[in-house]
């Protein structure tokens, strides 16, 4: 795909236009982020400012009201012996363990993501999907993550994808809404910087790389191109858009480097909880040892941090 | 019925297609080999030289153009009037003192070279170009392209092989001429130049000056409008001074034997072009 | 200002420091020629300083190298050239380059370190460029000194015996890379002169060359300046020169080598453009017009130094490109997060400080990001000018800094005019997601590298060098071993 394609942002506003992609300079420029050397007072920094960022997420079927509450007990106090650890951004659930959630975590800020609109193929009727996410909202989350419907994407059917996120959007009243891209499956940089387009131009809050179901997830390139992404249609519209990146993330250090591509490319102002998430489950642990490791200086162990 | 008068032939220069007298308008008396006045040639100046670059700089883009199975076709014709002509070259190396067996010889030889090089044209690239296995997802190749403008000290021995054997490697790949010759060669080289403007030849590709080498070539080194100099045939009191205003504007220098025949005589007078993109989706 | 240690900080980017250790570095007081295997003393006792152009700090004495030093060092060579070298079988040849390479990778951090405390660039360029870079060279060419009669088909070809080889301050072990490998490939022996701001790295390679057990004089090292590469240049017993470095140089030593008539190669400077199209992938276009002007500091022949953008984009890629410098970090070239580190010397500082003020005066519009430079050291920010005309002596003329001249174009046809229009002819930047616009500039662009929608790449298999006044002969690749091989006189020709 070399031409840049047009959206007409739903709120109003002029068009919006893509730019084509060269994956091997974005995946250059990545690279070159990765290497970026976080030490001392700017690690403790990212440490925290993960953990203020992550979306504490269980999302299986054997998902049950005992294991998400220990989930939330994990979100708010991710590490009981050290008060200085802050909560994290928001758990994510199905739509079945949203109310548990909201009671579990009533009053201690953290917000209630719940995926949404037949999560994680999205193939179920416009009704069905949007049935679901009004239940989402009905039972009291915060925030709605919903996919890309990827068929009618894939098949070249742009304003059928558009609208159905519009619909979602309206379906969501006062939550806010994550759009899936499930970048692993678009094929290319070109298309995910597409989508992210068309998503944003159709009133996503976030846009957010993947489901978690697929191997490829949130690489840094492509969470550098969705944030360049971001920052163009912020420079066409005014509009100010979120970023999550979900699937893969597992080390402290990937996550920190997310931050560095954030960061340098739409401005540190991004990294707070209300424009930058990191969707992850086994990743928080990592960035408590690392947080230990700082304290005492010592390597710390799985033992030492609480497997909810 | 009157026996037929002779008309003689008057020896101009060769810039831009056509046969203009020197500027200057000067001449000097070419002999044979048995001291006859054979002619009365023109006697190149440095401005006649200033046209010939200018005139081969505005032919040269339009030349390098050409596809290069075209080129090879244009300077297989050239060898296809040549053969024409044996007997007028044949004639000319017998009054510059061959024997009519050597001057046979030096003909053939001379028109078998140029239809080898002729063959050149559209294999350069694949003898001199590589695609190169790089680190990291690129396609990577170098190939030949022609360094431009190109000054020729056409050797004196032997008269017309060496003449062509060193104009042929220079304008096959694009490149044009301009020839400086003088002496023994100074036949050959306007006969060559009647075989040019009667073949599909471009004009500006080949421009012959005939005259003093020596008194052309510093005015060719010195020039900022030229490429490379080829002192093959410079002749012996060319000064070191002259040959080192060469480098005011990097001109690239070849010396090569004159009867020589190699892709890489041909390289000599070409430039190595890299190209790097990227591989990715 | 670095992050205080409160966790309750929000993460920035002005990252905390993080300094390469110097640790593993070990300057010597004083440096010496190092000729036939050994350092020795030069003839005149006279040695100059070598600075820290970071900190101004003074690192080590080094040997000025004298005419009689330089015979020495010929001496040497010729000898190791008639003797052991010269005898080795290519396949032996072969063994002791791969060594080199091997002692490079191993010992990369050491070079890197030094290299960045010699010449002032960030760490992660020598760490991530320059050092793999110089491995991967010694590694290419090794595999090519047993396998020489395959490069030139027809060709029967010998070594042209002592090289003499000038190299200059920009990728100083890079750049000697360049040149020992393909020359001792080919069977020659060596005479090298590193720059004079530069010379540590080569003498660290010196180390190497001694832990190898490379027979004496294969590579001698004489450390000078100015004079000192005139008197490899004039020196009789040089069989072949080669030299990278600036025009005016390389035109000086063309001229004084013409009357000798041996084999010369230059690779000499550039003013290269670096073209975007409307229809570019826009963020990677930007990415590399950054790093082909303000990688090193500029301080490359190659460097991306004109940009040409389609008159349709302009004022918006322009404000992506401000935008962009802005978030590079200069400073400490030893931290592993500078992006832009000191300009090489006091010397170059006046130069490229001299030519923006006739920028300004010329009437361009000068930009320059917001940016603390270092009380001690030499430095420049990383500057851009607008409003630039084909006529502005910042847009002909080799600044050799961090400054990049913006000019627009209407057709592809007039990008190629302006790119064209000027005598050197290095390289060239393209950048377009139209496939065929790129080979059809590719053709038109009158520069011996075209790098089209990427920028500064090197590779040992690669070709590189100049048409015009950026030099003549190429380095990489099968074109490299080229200028240091002869095809032997007793069989010559081919053809008809």
């Amino acid at each position: 795909m070399t031409a840049s394609t047009v959206f007409v942002p739903t709120k109003g506003g002029g068009p919006v236009s893509t730019t084509p992609v060269d994956a091997v300079s974005l995946e250059a420029r990545a690279a070159a982020l990765c290497t970026r050397s976080i030490k001392t007072t700017s690690k403790r920094s990212a440490l925290h400012t993960t953990i203020r960022c992550i979306d504490l997420t269980t999302l299986e079927g054997t998902d049950t009201p005992g294991k998400v509450a220990s989930l939330c007990q994990k979100a708010v106090r991710p590490d009981p012996a050290n008060p200085v650890i802050p909560s994290v951004a928001a758990v994510c659930v199905y739509p079945e363990m949203v109310e548990h959630a909201v009671a579990a975590v009533a009053g201690t800020g953290v917000a209630v993501a719940s995926v949404a609109g037949a999560f994680p193929a999205g193939m179920s009727a416009p009704a069905v999907r949007v049935a679901d996410i009004a239940d989402a909202v009905g039972r009291g989350a915060d925030e709605i993550d919903i996919v890309l419907n990827r068929s009618a994407f894939m098949s070249g059917d742009l304003g059928r994808a558009h609208d159905e996120i519009a619909a979602a959007k309206e379906a969501c009243g006062a939550a806010h809404l994550k759009v899936i891209l499930e970048t692993g499956e678009l094929g290319s940089y070109d298309q995910v910087r597409r989508a992210s387009m068309l998503a944003m131009a159709a009133g996503a809050d976030f846009i957010k790389t993947s489901t978690g179901k697929i191997p490829k997830a949130a690489t840094h390139p492509m969470v550098l191109n969705m944030a360049e992404a971001i920052r163009d249609y912020a420079d066409q519209t005014g509009v100010v858009v979120g970023l999550k990146g979900a699937g893969g993330i597992r080390t402290a250090k990937q996550a920190w480097h997310h931050l560095v591509i954030v960061g340098e490319t739409l401005g540190t102002e991004w990294l707070t909880p209300d424009l930058f998430r990191l969707g992850a489950s086994s990743l928080l642990n990592d960035v408590l040892m690392q947080i230990q490791k700082l304290d005492t200086g010592r390597y710390s162990g799985p033992d030492y941090v609480t497997v909810d | 019925m009157a026996e037929h008068m002779p008309v003689d032939k008057t020896f101009k220069l060769f810039i831009g297609g056509v046969f203009p007298r020197s500027e200057s308008g000067r001449t000097f008396q070419v002999h044979s080999a048995d001291g006859d006045l054979l002619a009365n040639a023109a006697q190149a100046s440095r401005k006649d030289l200033r046209e010939a670059v200018r005139a081969a700089r505005s032919a040269q883009a339009g030349w390098a153009d050409r596809t290069a199975y075209n080129r090879g076709q244009v300077l297989y014709r050239v060898a296809e009037v040549m053969e024409s002509r044996r007997a007028e070259f044949t004639s000319v190396l017998i009054d510059m003192g061959h024997s009519p067996g050597d001057a046979t010889a030096e003909v053939d030889r001379s028109i078998d070279r140029w239809v080898w090089y002729a063959g050149w044209a559209d294999k350069l690239h694949h003898v001199l170009g590589t695609v190169n296995p790089v680190v990291g997802p690129y396609f990577n190749f170098t190939f030949p392209e022609p360094t431009g403008v190109v000054v020729v000290a056409a050797p004196d021995d032997p008269p017309l092989l060496g003449l062509l054997s060193r104009i042929a490697p220079v304008v096959v790949s694009g490149n044009t001429a301009v020839v400086a010759t003088g002496g023994p060669s100074t036949l050959a080289a306007v006969t060559l130049a009647e075989v040019l403007a009667t073949s599909d030849v471009p004009g500006g590709v080949v421009n012959i000056l005939t005259g003093e080498k020596g008194e052309l070539l510093p005015w060719a080194l010195g020039h900022m409008d030229v490429n490379s100099v080829d002192l093959t045939g410079a002749p012996d009191g060319l000064e070191d001074e002259a040959v080192a205003a060469a480098a005011d504007n990097v001109k690239r220098i070849v010396r090569a034997d004159p009867e020589g025949a190699s892709p890489y005589m041909i390289g000599d007078f070409l430039e190595m072009k890299t190209v790097w993109h990227p591989i990715g989706r | 200002m670095a992050p205080t240690d409160n966790p309750h900080e929000p993460f920035g980017i002005d990252y905390a420091p993080a300094p390469e250790s110097t640790a593993v570095v070990n300057i010597a007081k004083t440096y010496g020629h190092f000729i036939n295997g050994d350092f020795v003393e030069p003839s005149s006792g006279a040695t100059f300083p070598t600075v820290n152009p970071a900190t101004e700090t003074h690192l080590a004495n080094i040997a000025d190298g004298s005419a009689e030093d330089v015979d020495r060092a010929v001496a040497a060579a010729r000898a190791a050239f008639e003797g052991p070298w010269g005898q080795m079988p290519g396949s032996e040849r072969g063994k002791y380059l791969f060594r080199i390479a091997r002692q490079l990778q191993e010992r990369s951090r050491e070079f890197a370190v030094l290299e960045t405390m010699d010449g002032g660039k960030p760490i992660k360029e020598s760490r991530d460029l320059d050092l793999p870079l110089s491995a991967a060279w010694f590694f290419y060419y090794a595999g090519w000194a047993d396998k020489l009669e395959y490069a030139f088909p027809n060709r029967s070809v010998a070594p042209h015996g002592v090289a003499g080889q000038i190299v200059p301050w920009n990728f100083p072990l890079m750049m000697a890379a360049w040149k020992l490998a393909p020359a001792l490939a080919a069977g020659n022996t060596v005479v090298l002169k590193p720059a004079e701001t530069t010379p540590l790295t080569a003498l660290l390679l010196a180390d190497v060359l001694q832990n190898i057990d490379l027979p004496p004089g294969v590579v001698n090292i004489v450390t000078g300046a100015g004079a000192t590469g005139a008197a490899i240049v004039d020196h009789r017993g040089i069989d072949k020169l080669a030299f990278t470095g600036s025009t005016e140089v390389g035109k000086a030593i063309q001229r004084a080598a013409s009357a000798r008539r041996i084999p010369l190669t230059l690779e000499l400077g550039g003013k290269a453009a670096h073209i975007v199209f409307e229809d570019s992938a826009i963020d990677q276009a930007v990415e590399g017009v950054v790093t082909g002007i303000y990688s090193n500091q500029g301080h490359v022949c190659c460097a991306g130094s004109r940009l040409l953008v389609e008159e349709s984009i302009a004022d918006s890629f322009v404000e992506r490109l401000r935008r962009r410098i802005s978030t590079l970090r200069l400073g400490d070239p030893l931290d592993k997060n500078t992006d832009v580190g000191a300009i090489n010397s006091a010397d170059q500082l006046q130069r490229i400080t001299d030519m923006v003020a006739t920028g300004v005066s010329e009437g361009a519009d000068l930009f320059q990001p917001e940016c603390d430079l270092p009380d001690k050291g030499y430095w420049f920010p990383p500057s851009v000018f607008t409003g630039v005309q084909q006529s502005h002596t910042v847009a002909r003329e080799e600044i050799f800094g961090p400054v990049l001249t913006v000019q627009t174009f209407r057709t592809a046809e007039e990008a190629v005019e302006k790119a064209n229009n000027t005598p050197y002819g290095l390289s060239a930047g393209i950048w377009t997601e139209k496939g065929s616009k790129i080979l059809w500039m590719t053709e038109k662009l009158r520069a011996g590298v075209v790098w089209a929608n990427t920028y500064n790449q090197f590779d040992p298999a690669s070709p590189f060098g100049g048409y015009k006044e950026s030099g003549f002969g190429r380095e990489g690749g099968m074109h490299g071993l080229a200028p240091y091989l002869h095809e032997r006189a007793d069989l010559t020709g081919g053809g008809a």
